[in-house]
């Protein structure tokens, strides 16, 4: 088991590097740069700019920079919030992303797992239908309809909650981006759950199960629901690499502090570094959830073992 | 011989309908049954009898869509109709039930030990911990090696056979009063299939409960039971003795059961006839694990150092058993999977042939799979099936002459022209292996391998496919090599007999010697465990 994660922490060394080179050359082929702006500078102060940012350097010299200090853990400056490093901005807003990011992901979990054990029990019953439906809404109504639409029903019309920002961070103020971001991800649970519970009560070992007379309890709790959740796991972490870094369009629409914004902003403005230090936030993320996870399907299942 | 013991459980007119889109099917229609305490009752059928749709209709077990009514009695206490509360006091305790499938029967998830304790905890009360003794006890008693350490393995650290034996104690773990085995060893080698029913056999003499051993399997039965019911189409046609059953058979339908074990005998090619496929010194490996930062690989050597010639005419029989290595050097022989040794076919050495240069022989050396369900694409058309092999081989032919080929080959293979319209599910399993065969015949190959090309089939169709295949090597001068586990099918189908195990050659002769005079202790036990009629 040591070994297996060792052995997966470092393989995640050279998957880190080839995330990093490609993002950062993409990043650079990408036309414009982060101080070309509407009105164009006098070239005199955009050669200082380039200069002072070493952008005046040729690429693979910049890059060779930017992988020896990424290594010691400077991500740069930002080239538009100029006040603050790379690490700073994220450091500031992560745990926001996060907290908020943790709420949605328990919420889209436990509420999808029970609304998909519901609809596979009651396969085919008008319940199972309207789940199934609400669900398929749930992953094609895009976020930037469901915040919005949210506020106006929860925030302006009725003015059960506040319409937005982080405030005290109360479930009040957290409960619309929440639901927000949690409802898609709920969505898909909840299919996977649907599906991979219907084929576990299918199994020959429930068969089993009921030919050894046990109730329909211990049969679909101990011996299906078990089954059926390791698609979910997997599922897990790509879902949670995503939940807990943000997303940028519910953190516009509620205003709320936290690192989602980054990713667009710094695309839009070609803020090279804000958009590297995201990316390998993500990049952390997914290879550390998709790690917990393997060894989490491994608790679940005696047949994958890692050693 | 009238049978004086006490019926405990009384199917009276017991059927069982499937709902389904194309409107109501009866799988079960209106049978009787009687089950003596302490006997072992055979239901005999081929698939689609109904035999196992019925125990499952009376221990609540259908598929969502099935139905069943009238009557099954166990000791006076009615169980069709009875609420599932009231079933479950049943069965797991009086009635217990084993099926075919010891792959999946046992939850992976959990270990042996748990799924055993599970009924007793359930049944009994008390706990898990308290449980545990007695499935000590029950695994001994089925033959489990060493049950203090295996007692906390998973069903996947186990072999077929051993997970049988684990249902079997799960059966067992109540004391129960009949016993249900759906086609207990279907799915497992012959040698285990043996010991599974000598096992099964011993259990009902120390604890006396009935057994109700559902089959297919003649051979079985003969051993066995005490009674038989034959099935057909969701009746019973016959019931008696299994020795009335044997020698008296009454009803139309067991006379052709009894009589489609496969018969008759293939002669020998002349001494002369030339060898037209060799593979001499055969090795196969099959690289294991390993990767970017994976642990080092591991070596299984599947074939080891096999040789073998086969004469124009001839069909060789390859035995074995699962694991044995006989479907891994049919497709060495072809070429198929990466090898060592000599190959040659006809005049020509093809020991290095790779992918392209083997392509233009492939049409004379042809392959049919066991699986008829899964070798045909389901969304091809028939036709379009068995013609594949002509574009490539013979790209000149226009549409027309595809067509006029498709025809003859149907028709060789005994089916109507027509079928090359048709999906291949809209066929039988029987049916879809004469397709598989028009597939490779058309082509005129020179060679057929053949992996267990009746394995999946009823006895009564296996024994036509047989004909088949005898009648179309006649006629095209074909060799066959003839890879089965089932030794009744070899006998009838070869002219030389190759035994294999463990990626050897254990013994091989003409099909009479190793019939008549097997030498090998392998080769004598796998006879005495096949039980041919």
């Amino acid at each position: 088991m040591i070994s297996f994660v060792l052995r997966r922490l470092a393989s995640a060394v050279p998957t880190l590097f080839i995330v990093v080179t490609i993002s950062f050359f993409l990043m650079r082929f990408a036309p414009g740069g982060p101080f070309n702006l509407e009105r164009p500078l006098p070239p005199q102060t955009m050669a200082n700019l380039m200069a002072t940012y070493h952008l005046d350097q040729p690429l693979w010299n910049q890059y060779v920079a930017y992988i020896g200090n990424a290594v010691t853990g400077d991500f740069g400056p930002s080239y538009i919030y100029k006040d603050n490093t790379v690490a700073e901005l994220i450091g500031k807003g992560l745990p926001y992303s996060m907290e908020l990011g943790f709420y949605a992901l328990m919420l889209a979990l436990i509420g999808g797992v029970l609304t998909g054990t519901i609809a596979a029990l009651r396969q085919n019953s008008a319940l199972d239908f309207a789940i199934m439906s609400i669900s398929t809404i749930g992953v094609t109504v895009p976020n930037f309809v469901v915040g919005p639409v949210l506020t106006l029903i929860f925030a302006i019309t009725l003015a059960w909650v506040p319409a937005g920002s982080w405030g005290d961070g109360s479930l009040r103020f957290l409960i619309l981006p929440m639901i927000a971001l949690a409802l898609p991800q709920l969505a898909v649970f909840a299919r996977l759950t649907r599906g991979s519970m219907i084929e576990a009560l299918h199994t020959d070992h429930i068969r089993t199960a009921r030919a050894y007379g046990l109730p329909a309890r211990t049969v679909v709790i101990t011996h299906a629901m078990r089954a059926a959740m390791l698609p979910v796991v997997s599922y897990l972490a790509p879902c949670a690499a995503a939940l807990l870094t943000g997303s940028a369009v519910v953190e516009t629409i509620f205003t709320i502090p936290g690192v989602g914004r980054y990713f667009v902003l710094g695309a839009i403005n070609r803020d090279y570094t804000l958009v590297m230090g995201t990316v390998v936030l993500v990049a952390i993320f997914v290879i550390v959830f998709n790690l917990l996870v393997d060894i989490l399907y491994g608790l679940l299942d005696p047949r994958v073992r890692h050693d | 011989m009238t049978d004086k013991r006490e019926t405990i459980l009384a199917v009276r007119d017991l059927k069982v309908t499937f709902t389904t889109p194309d409107g109501d099917v009866q799988a079960v229609k209106g049978i009787d049954l009687d089950i003596k305490a302490g006997e072992t009752l055979a239901v005999v059928g081929e698939s689609g009898s109904g035999k196992s749709q019925t125990m499952m209709g009376i221990m609540g077990l259908l598929a969502k869509n099935g139905k069943v009514t009238g009557s099954a009695k166990y000791r006076g206490q009615e169980l069709i109709g009875l609420p599932m509360k009231g079933l479950n006091t049943v069965r797991g305790a009086k009635i217990t039930m084993i099926f075919q499938e010891p792959m999946t029967s046992l939850d992976p998830l959990y270990t042996i030990g748990r799924q055993i304790a599970e009924p007793i905890v359930h049944h009994r009360g008390g706990s898990f911990k308290q449980a545990r003794a007695r499935v000590l006890e029950l695994l001994e008693l089925v033959g489990i090696p060493d049950p203090a350490r295996r007692i906390d393995s998973y069903p996947h650290e186990m072999s077929g056979g051993q997970r049988q034996r684990v249902m079997i104690a799960m059966a067992l773990a109540n004391d129960p009063d009949i016993l249900i085995a759906d086609e207990p060893t279907t799915a497992l080698d012959v040698t285990i299939q043996a010991q599974i029913l000598d096992l099964l056999n011993k259990l009902q003499a120390k604890f006396g409960m009935a057994v109700v051993l559902i089959t297919h399997d003649l051979g079985i039965v003969k051993h066995f039971a005490s009674r038989v019911a034959v099935m057909r189409r969701g009746e019973v046609v016959e019931t008696g003795s299994t020795a009335d059953i044997f020698e008296r058979p009454q009803a139309d339908y067991t006379k052709m059961l009894l009589a489609a074990e496969p018969h008759g005998r293939k002669l020998s090619p002349a001494d002369t006839a030339p060898i037209i496929l060799e593979g001499a010194n055969v090795a196969v490996d099959y690289v294991t694990g390993g990767g970017l930062f994976g642990s080092s690989a591991g070596v299984f050597r599947a074939v080891d150092g096999v040789s073998i010639r086969l004469k124009e005419g001839q069909t060789i029989g390859i035995v074995g058993e699962s694991g044995s290595g006989k479907s891994t050097l049919g497709r060495a022989l072809l070429r198929l999977v990466p090898s060592s040794g000599r190959y040659q076919f006809g005049a020509t050495n093809i020991s290095d042939f790779g992918r392209s240069a083997m392509r233009p022989l492939r049409r004379q050396l042809q392959l049919v799979f066991q699986d008829p369900y899964g070798s045909l694409s389901p969304r091809q058309t028939v036709g379009e099936i068995i013609t594949e092999g002509l574009y490539v081989h013979e790209p000149q032919l226009s549409r027309a002459d595809r067509d006029k080929r498709a025809i003859e080959a149907l028709k060789e293979v005994g089916l109507d022209p027509a079928a090359r319209n048709r999906y291949p599910h809209e066929f039988s399993g029987g049916q879809r292996q004469r397709i598989a065969i028009a597939r490779a015949i058309i082509l005129k190959p020179r060679v057929v391998i053949l992996d267990e090309p009746t394995s999946a089939l009823d006895r009564s169709v296996q024994g036509q496919v047989i004909d088949l295949l005898r009648t179309l090597q006649k006629a095209h001068g074909l060799s066959y090599i003839f890879i089965s586990h089932d030794l009744s099918v070899i006998k009838a189908m070869s002219d030389y007999v190759v035994v294999m195990k463990n990626g050897k050659i254990v013994e091989e002769g003409e099909t009479d010697a190793i019939f008549e005079s097997p030498r090998e202790t392998y080769t004598k036990t796998l006879m005495s465990a096949a039980f041919t009629a």
